[in-house]
This record gives C-alpha cells, sequence and structure tokens, in this order.
C-alpha cells in the first residue's frame, strides 16, 4: 500500500509538512470509493445536524432573543447559569434523580424483556413484542394517562379510590407537587420499551445459534449462565447502543412530562428537569442564547455519562 | 406453554414459570393504556364520562368514529390529500435514511479511512445534543435553501438521522464476519455489490427495524413551522385540529388516537414477522 515516497520519508525519519500533506491527500485519493459512500449521508448530516449544533454552540455565547441580532456577551450566559439561577439547580436535581431511576431501569427492562421473549415461537413472539412496544407506536396515546390520573372525579385513579372509600376528596394528581414526580417516572418509564427494545430483540434474533449449542456441550447449565457467558459477550455493541439511547431519554423525559401535565412548568418546579428549563427560556422567554447555554451544559452532561457506561461496558467480559 | 426455540437447551420448568409470571405483569402495565384507549373509542358519550369510570365499553358504538368522519368531510383541504401527504413524507423519508445511513455505516465499519473515526465520533455526539435549540437553526439552514414549505422541509433532514447510522453500525460491526468481506474482495466483487448484496441481506433485522422507527417518526410529524401552506400538511395536523375542539370532542379524540395506530401496528408487525424469517432462512452464520 505505502508508496515508495513514502518509505524514504519513513527511513529519513524527517516528515516536512509538504510531505505529510502529500501522503493523507494520495490516501485520501486512494480511498476515494469511501468518501463517495458516505457522501450523500455526510452532505446532510453535515447540513440539518452539524451546522445547527455548532449554531447553537455559537449562539450560548450570545444574547439573543429571535428577533434583534445576536449580541456577543462571553460566558455571561454561563455565569448565570450557575451562579445565579436558582431553578437551574433545582432542574439538575431532578434531572440527575430522573437520570438515575428511569435511565438503569428502562435500560434493563428492554433488556430483559426482549432476551424473555426471544425464547418464544415467532408469532407469540412478534404478539408480545407488539404489547410490550405499544405505548411507542401512537404518538399520543399516554395522553390516556391524562385522563387516568385527572384531578376531578372522572379521573380513574380518583374515581376508584373514592369509590372504595380510601379519599373523599380528589387529589390534583398532575398539579400537587408531592405527587407530580412519581406519576412522571411511572410514565416515562411505561415509554421507554422503545428503540432499545427492539434493537435488543433484532440483536438476539442475529446471535448464532451454534454458540448456545456449543455452551451447553460445555457444560452451561441454565440460562442465566448462558446469558452472562455467552449472549452478553455478543450483544456488547447493541448494549452500547442502548445505553446511549438511555442516556438521553432519561436525561431528556421532559417531553413526556411536559405532555402530561400540558404546561412546560410544574408547581413549585417539582419535577423542573434541565430539558423544561430550556424550552421555557427557549420558546416561553425567547432568550435563546441563554437556552444554548444550557443545551450545552447537558450535552457536556450526557457525554460524561456515556464515556462512563462505556468504560464499564468495555471492562464485561473480560 | 412456552414453546421454547432453542430446542430446550438449558432451560428449567421453574425459570420457564418465572419468566411467564414477569411477562404477564409487564405486558399488563404496557397494555393497559392502550386497551383502555381502544374501548374509550366505542365508548358513547354518556359511558366516557361515567363514575366510577369503567376500563371496558358496555354498549359499544360507532358513535365517535361517525362523529369524526363526519368532521373530516367538512374539511375544506380533503382528508385523502393529508393522507397522501403523509404516505409521502413517510415513505420517501424512510427508504432515504435507510439507503444513506446503510452506506455510510457499512463503509466505516468494513474500511478504515481518514476521518472515518472523526465522522463516528461526531455522530454518536449528536445523538446527545437536544432537538430543541437546534431546531431554530435548522429552520435557518431550510430557509437558505429555500425548502420551508416543501415537503423536502421534513424529508430531506430525516434522511440524515444518526439514530439509523449508529444502529446500521453496530450490526454490521457485529454481524458480518471479516472473512466475508475478504472473500468478496478476492473474488472481484465492487464495494458497492458487497453492501448491496452481500451485507444487506445479512443485517436485515437492523434496517428492518430502522424503518419501524423511522416510519413511527415521520407518521407522527404534523409539519410544525416546516410545512405551513394547508394543503402539504400531513395527516397528524388535521387530526390534531378536530381533536382540539374541547371536551366535547373527547369521544372523537379516542378515535383518532385508535385510527392513527392502525398504520403504524400493521408495519411493526409485517417487520417483526420479517425479522423471524430472514433468521430461519439466512444460515448465514451456518
Amino acid at each position: 500500500m505505502s508508496s515508495v515516497a513514502e518509505v524514504t520519508t519513513r527511513q529519513t525519519g524527517r516528515y516536512s509538512l509538504r510531505d505529510r500533506l502529500v501522503r493523507v491527500l494520495k490516501q485520501i485519493y486512494r480511498d476515494r470509493e469511501c468518501y463517495l459512500f458516505l457522501l450523500p449521508f455526510g452532505t446532510i448530516f453535515t447540513l440539518f445536524t452539524v451546522v445547527p449544533v455548532i449554531m447553537s454552540i455559537g449562539l450560548s455565547f450570545t444574547h439573543f432573543n429571535m428577533l434583534q441580532p445576536a449580541r456577543f456577551i462571553g460566558i455571561n450566559n454561563y455565569l448565570r447559569l450557575f451562579l445565579e439561577d436558582d431553578v437551574f439547580l433545582i432542574a439538575v436535581k431532578n434531572t440527575l434523580i430522573y437520570a438515575a431511576i428511569t435511565g438503569p431501569l428502562s435500560y434493563l427492562g428492554c433488556f430483559v424483556l426482549a432476551w424473555f421473549i426471544n425464547d418464544f415461537k415467532p408469532a407469540v413472539r412478534a404478539f408480545l413484542a407488539l404489547l410490550f412496544y405499544a405505548p411507542s407506536i401512537s404518538g399520543n396515546a399516554f395522553m390516556i394517562w391524562t385522563y387516568i390520573f385527572s384531578g376531578d372525579t372522572y379521573g380513574v385513579v380518583n374515581g376508584v379510590l373514592m369509590h372504595w372509600g380510601i379519599i373523599t376528596q380528589p387529589i390534583q394528581w398532575l398539579i400537587d407537587p408531592r405527587f407530580i414526580m412519581p406519576i412522571c417516572i411511572v410514565v416515562v418509564l411505561w415509554m421507554s420499551l422503545g428503540t432499545s427494545f427492539l434493537v435488543f430483540i433484532a440483536g438476539l434474533q442475529g446471535l448464532d445459534p451454534q454458540l448456545f449449542e456449543a455452551g451447553a456441550i460445555d457444560g452451561v447449565r441454565n440460562r442465566w449462565q448462558e446469558l452472562w457467558y455467552i449472549t452478553l459477550p455478543q450483544m456488547k455493541g447493541h448494549l452500547m447502543f442502548g445505553a446511549i439511547i438511555a442516556i438521553t431519554n432519561s436525561f431528556t423525559a421532559a417531553s413526556a412530562i411536559t405532555n402530561l401535565v400540558q404546561d412546560s412548568l410544574t408547581t413549585d418546579y417539582a419535577a423542573h428537569t434541565i430539558v423544561q428549563h430550556l424550552q421555557d427560556y427557549g420558546t416561553v422567554r425567547f432568550d435563546m442564547g441563554y437556552a444554548c447555554a444550557i443545551a450545552v451544559v447537558l450535552f457536556f452532561a450526557m457525554v460524561v455519562c456515556q464515556r462512563v457506561i462505556q468504560k464499564l461496558l468495555d471492562r464485561m467480559g473480560r | 406453554m412456552i414453546s421454547i426455540r432453542n430446542k430446550r437447551l438449558a432451560r428449567s420448568a421453574g425459570g420457564d414459570a418465572v419468566v411467564f409470571v414477569f411477562l404477564l405483569l409487564a405486558a399488563s402495565f404496557t397494555a393497559l393504556p392502550i386497551v383502555f384507549a381502544i374501548s374509550n373509542a366505542f365508548k358513547p358519550l354518556s359511558e366516557l364520562f361515567l363514575f366510577p369510570p369503567r376500563l371496558f365499553v358496555r354498549n359499544p358504538t360507532l358513535a365517535n368514529f361517525q362523529d369524526l368522519f363526519m368532521l373530516m368531510a367538512q374539511s375544506w383541504v380533503p382528508m385523502t390529500r393529508y393522507l397522501l401527504n403523509s404516505l409521502i413524507i413517510v415513505a420517501l423519508g424512510t427508504v432515504g435514511n435507510v439507503l444513506a445511513a446503510s452506506m455510510a455505516a457499512y463503509i466505516l465499519s468494513t474500511r478504515k479511512f481518514i476521518g472515518a473515526n472523526l465522522f463516528m465520533g461526531m455522530v454518536v455526539l449528536s445523538l446527545m445534543f437536544s432537538q430543541e435549540v437546534t431546531a431554530i437553526p435548522n429552520y435557518i439552514v431550510l430557509a437558505k435553501l429555500g425548502w420551508i414549505d416543501t415537503y423536502a422541509a421534513v424529508i430531506v433532514p430525516a434522511w440524515g438521522s444518526t439514530l439509523g447510522l449508529y444502529l446500521m453500525r453496530k450490526f454490521i460491526d457485529a454481524m458480518v464476519p471479516v472473512e466475508l468481506l475478504e472473500a468478496a474482495r478476492i473474488d472481484g466483487a465492487s464495494e458497492f455489490r458487497t453492501y448491496w448484496g452481500i451485507v444487506m441481506p445479512i443485517v436485515k433485522p437492523a434496517w428492518l427495524t430502522m424503518i419501524i422507527l423511522m416510519f413511527q417518526n415521520l407518521w407522527a410529524n404534523t409539519g410544525g413551522h416546516f410545512i405551513y401552506s394547508e394543503q402539504l400538511k400531513p395527516l397528524p395536523h388535521a387530526l390534531n385540529q378536530i381533536v382540539e375542539g374541547g371536551v366535547a370532542r373527547q369521544g372523537v379524540g379516542a378515535a383518532v388516537t385508535v385510527l392513527m395506530m392502525i398504520l403504524p401496528i400493521t408495519v411493526f408487525v409485517i417487520n417483526q414477522s420479517q425479522i423471524i424469517e430472514t433468521m430461519g432462512t439466512s444460515g448465514m452464520a451456518n
């Protein structure tokens, strides 16, 4: 592969800038087909993801109300966020609680259920998969929860509790700060059997059956040993994928809350998360620069979390 | 009761019972609100506002659907046009994303070249950046391209959806043996032929899953600020407007929920049964 020019530079041990540039260009030319394959996706990805993200990061250093041109204010947004904004600290606390509860639980739930139903006959499995995936399949089926937890006597929970005489007055489930957070967590968990669940099903289906036969011969006695010694190590890539989904979903679970409470704000900020804080500033207060700063902070929090999980998964099966 | 695919390898009856009870509990938790939604769609108004509420409908009626169809017939843009808009967006968006993302994922997974790792890193990082704040820069980009208020404003960005690329990459890494790629190269198969003829059939479960996810995503799309002409708006936009009529439309709302579920569920079931068939027939791994 390496050209003569390359070998000579390597022998002399000197890399002039020009030589290196020539070498890089030669490699790019040699792999031109690769870039051709990457071109359609790469162009669209750059236009609609990379450029907007860079613009958002840029805006986080400005004051921008979407009407007047953005004005550069350095790191003032970040200083304000960490030093002056008490509500942001509540949002950080709530987001961490959400992420800590819904992240691992939904991740485990997705894998365990996908693994369990993998043993069934195809038709049964498709049916079970549908039952579990049902909450994700319809955009607004979860609005049914607003009906279940409705604050009047027509709400299902209030109706049942009053019927049994446990409570005499209907409870304002989605307004009372004591109940909002737990209810939101339940609803988010209910909706969490989504993308990762499907990916795990497909991943498990793709495993080589011979591995399991070999395992049985080598003395794998029960399903748990099979899981630990054969299935999990084979599923590493899928598990990393699921982890990223779990992180983004649990850190940004706010949209479910916003829809549930039908407002981006909750009483006493009881279920206020970072994304809701962001929505509040971005779409209600038109303080886009500040909203972008919040997004950047959230992004770094997720990246740190992802790195930690990557480390943990790398250690598995060693 | 439980049929085991793996020819009863390493399975005990006790374990099966535990699994079954667990699945039953989990399924009732996830399926209950859907059952409730379907049941509501067939409830007459008197039962919808019953105290205490009932889970199952007692006197099923099609009144909610009749009301809905009557309201739909009154719409000045015919409902079939909204449906057509939705179908165009869903079909082109999904197919484009599967093709673009799988081509990129194939080359990133099988070849080493300058910038490949950087590109992949950017894709993974972008999954973690809030969509909320990129919406405005996105609008600016689309406006500069002159695509606002065209189908392209929704379709083309969907082609670059990063989730699909990441998913395809993980599956190609896990399922396609390096020896197979080398054999194809020795046989003189072109890069495109290897991608289309060898790799894509192996990772069928991955792109079937991608289709489900993308279909659903685009099916729920209302056009938002990107499409504002009424005759170009997709179906959810029209149905949302009907439901927003207030409390009296609660029954109609339940009917809409059920109606909107039909197509995604159909696609899901067909897809899931395809995943299974692939595994039964491919024999690639053997």
